[in-house]
């Protein structure tokens, strides 16, 4: 596999120009990421409103694949359900470590389309935690509202 | 689907050039085209550069084959069975002992006391020596430069002890400086505990003057020989260091296996760590008498065959010379740096006065991982991170460097691939 196949253009854009890439003035929800192999570091901030996702950004530090996913993952978000957040989470995270078929909605294949540049990590198993980082951020961020965050770790 | 990338091999690199200076025989006598048909795994590996010796060196066919034949003709437990088989096993464990001790110059071979690696020797240190000896006020004094082997464990017996960890800075240099270092020696230090050679820069540390100046306080000294020993000819009584450790695996020798060594009358005042067999003269419910050192440090069946591969790895180093290994280790750094230094976008990170086999890189703008990557793209294997030396890195203002590191099988084409990949992968971020 060629580096080219890992670093899209796609990946490269979003790792030096990451969307979304702010705290949130009044998040209901965060959670901090930590990868300890890598020191990367991320924060992800939601806005709930009933079982939707109002608002959702990120900020911390780490390497293309996890600042290009944690950035993806804000664009893919934002408006979602609570539901449609789940099955996307599920669908990406079968699709970067190969172990499920991914079983996503239909009306969510246009943005697993999106997701799908990171897939190339599938090829690099240390790489993986890189591109789940953020989501197990958010995940975390969903039980945890703004007033006592909680960290997860990728190890 | 899932699979690791697989390392294709790549076409030969092409041949040197006649008039090329630097290819010419070196003046050390270490040549690594050859020292590299030693190690099979380059020719199971073709277009490999290995450039992570740091973290665990590759293994010559020398001892590969010597742990393959002790378990095939010499095998059995040491130092109880009654028979010939475990007499021969047992003197070849005594006698990679041995072989440990003149590869440190060591008075005795009773100073060598067989541990999993350097981790378990400072741990031993620190949980027999350190638990027995340092009372509250206590200090342990250390550096900026050490690898968490070297900080954790004197954490973890400070609640116990009350000792106090006092840590000498780095310069701007990426060295120790001298003046700083022994103002913090006092009548409260107890032990002074230095690398001889920083994992995660390649720093040279004057641990033969940090010695001097930590006996006239009346302090012990502990040097972490990691990255030295399998680099530069060690003479701990030269050093005149009261506590030397090793790990086996990045001395070309197998995983599992190290070495601690301390001065004789030192271990004779330690208590056991670890109780078990092996380690007792005579037990009974109510009371035991424990060994010598060093059996009594060595509770239980230890790595015989480790050890005996250990000593098959400290002898192919002598063949080679530690003094023609030193000279080519300097002199691929000197290389190293002169060609990375010259990348623009590329920074060393600094060393001090004296850096030996480790090159560290930032590369502004580039996440280490992403670094690595790409490099492993271009078949060169380095180590990207902290290298357990987040006080360092936190220190240098940087999450972790990419670092490239030698052993005898590196020659110059090895850095220029490390250079063209580096390129490469600067062009890719940029």
């Amino acid at each position: 596999m060629d580096a080219r196949e890992l670093y899209q253009d796609i990946i490269l854009d979003h790792g030096r120009h990451p969307r979304n890439f702010r705290a949130l003035v009044h998040p209901t929800n965060l959670a901090h990421g930590h990868n300890p192999l890598c020191g990367d570091r991320v924060t992800v901030y939601l806005e709930l409103d009933g079982d939707r996702i109002k608002d959702v950004s990120f900020d911390g530090r780490g390497c293309a694949i996890s600042t290009a996913s944690a950035s993806l993952m804000t664009e893919v978000l934002k408006g979602k359900t609570l539901a449609e957040a789940d099955a996307l989470f599920k669908g990406f995270h079968a699709e970067v470590t190969g172990k499920a078929a991914p079983v996503v909605p239909t009306a969510l294949a246009e943005d697993m389309e999106r997701l799908a540049p990171l897939e190339g990590v599938r090829a690099y198993p240390t790489r993986v935690k890189c591109a789940t980082l953020a989501w197990h951020a958010f995940e975390a961020a969903l039980k945890n509202r703004a007033d006592g965050a909680a960290t997860v770790k990728t190890e | 689907m899932t699979h690791a990338p697989k390392l294709n091999p790549l076409p030969n690199n092409p041949p040197p050039f006649a008039g090329d200076a630097r290819i010419q025989r070196p003046r050390h006598g270490l040549d690594p085209t050859r020292v590299k048909r030693d190690f099979p795994i380059f020719e199971r590996n073709p277009g490999l550069v290995f450039l992570d010796s740091a973290a665990s060196a590759q293994k010559p066919a020398a001892v590969i084959d010597r742990v393959t034949e002790f378990y095939r003709s010499d095998y059995a437990n040491v130092h109880r069975g009654v028979y010939r088989l475990s007499a021969r096993s047992s003197d070849l464990y005594e006698g990679a002992r041995e072989t440990a001790r003149k590869f440190l110059n060591a008075a005795s071979s009773d100073e060598i006391v067989f541990v999993r690696g350097a981790t378990e020797g400072i741990n031993l240190v620190a949980y027999s020596w350190g638990m027995t000896f340092l009372k509250p006020g206590d200090e342990v004094l250390i550096t900026e430069l050490e690898h968490h082997a070297n900080i954790v464990p004197w954490q973890l017996i400070r609640e116990r002890t009350g000792l106090k960890l006092v840590v000498t800075p780095i310069d701007a240099s990426g060295g120790i400086d001298m003046a700083e270092f022994e103002a913090r020696l006092s009548r409260r230090t107890r032990l002074v505990a230095v690398t001889q050679l920083a994992n995660a820069t390649g720093a040279m540390l004057p641990v033969e003057a940090m010695a001097r100046l930590a006996h006239r306080h009346g302090a012990k000294i502990l040097v972490d020989g990691c990255q030295a020993a399998p680099r530069l000819p060690v003479d701990v009584r030269a050093l005149d260091c009261d506590f030397y450790v090793f790990s086996g695996h990045k001395t070309y020798g197998p995983t599992g296996i190290g070495v601690l060594y301390a001065k004789r009358e030192i271990l004779e005042a330690m208590p056991p760590w670890q109780g078990g067999g092996d380690m007792i003269e005579q037990v009974t419910f109510e009371k035991t008498t424990f060994q010598h050192p060093p059996h009594r440090f060595e509770a239980g069946t230890p790595d015989i065959s480790g050890a005996i591969g250990l000593a098959a790895a400290l002898d192919y180093i002598e063949a080679l010379g530690r003094d023609a290994i030193f000279a080519h280790e300097e002199e691929l750094t000197g290389y190293g740096v002169d060609k990375l230094s010259r990348l623009p976008g590329i920074r060393l990170v600094p060393a001090g006065q004296r850096r030996l086999g480790i090159l560290s890189v930032d590369v502004p703008g580039v996440h280490p991982h992403d670094l690595a990557t790409v490099l492993d793209q271009h078949h060169v294997a380095v180590r990207a991170g902290h290298h357990c030396a987040q006080p360092l890195m936190d220190k240098l203002g940087l999450a972790g460097t990419t670092r490239a590191s030698l052993g005898i099988y590196n020659d110059e084409r090895d850095i220029d691939a490390l250079a063209a990949a580096l390129t490469a992968a600067q062009k890719l971020f940029a």
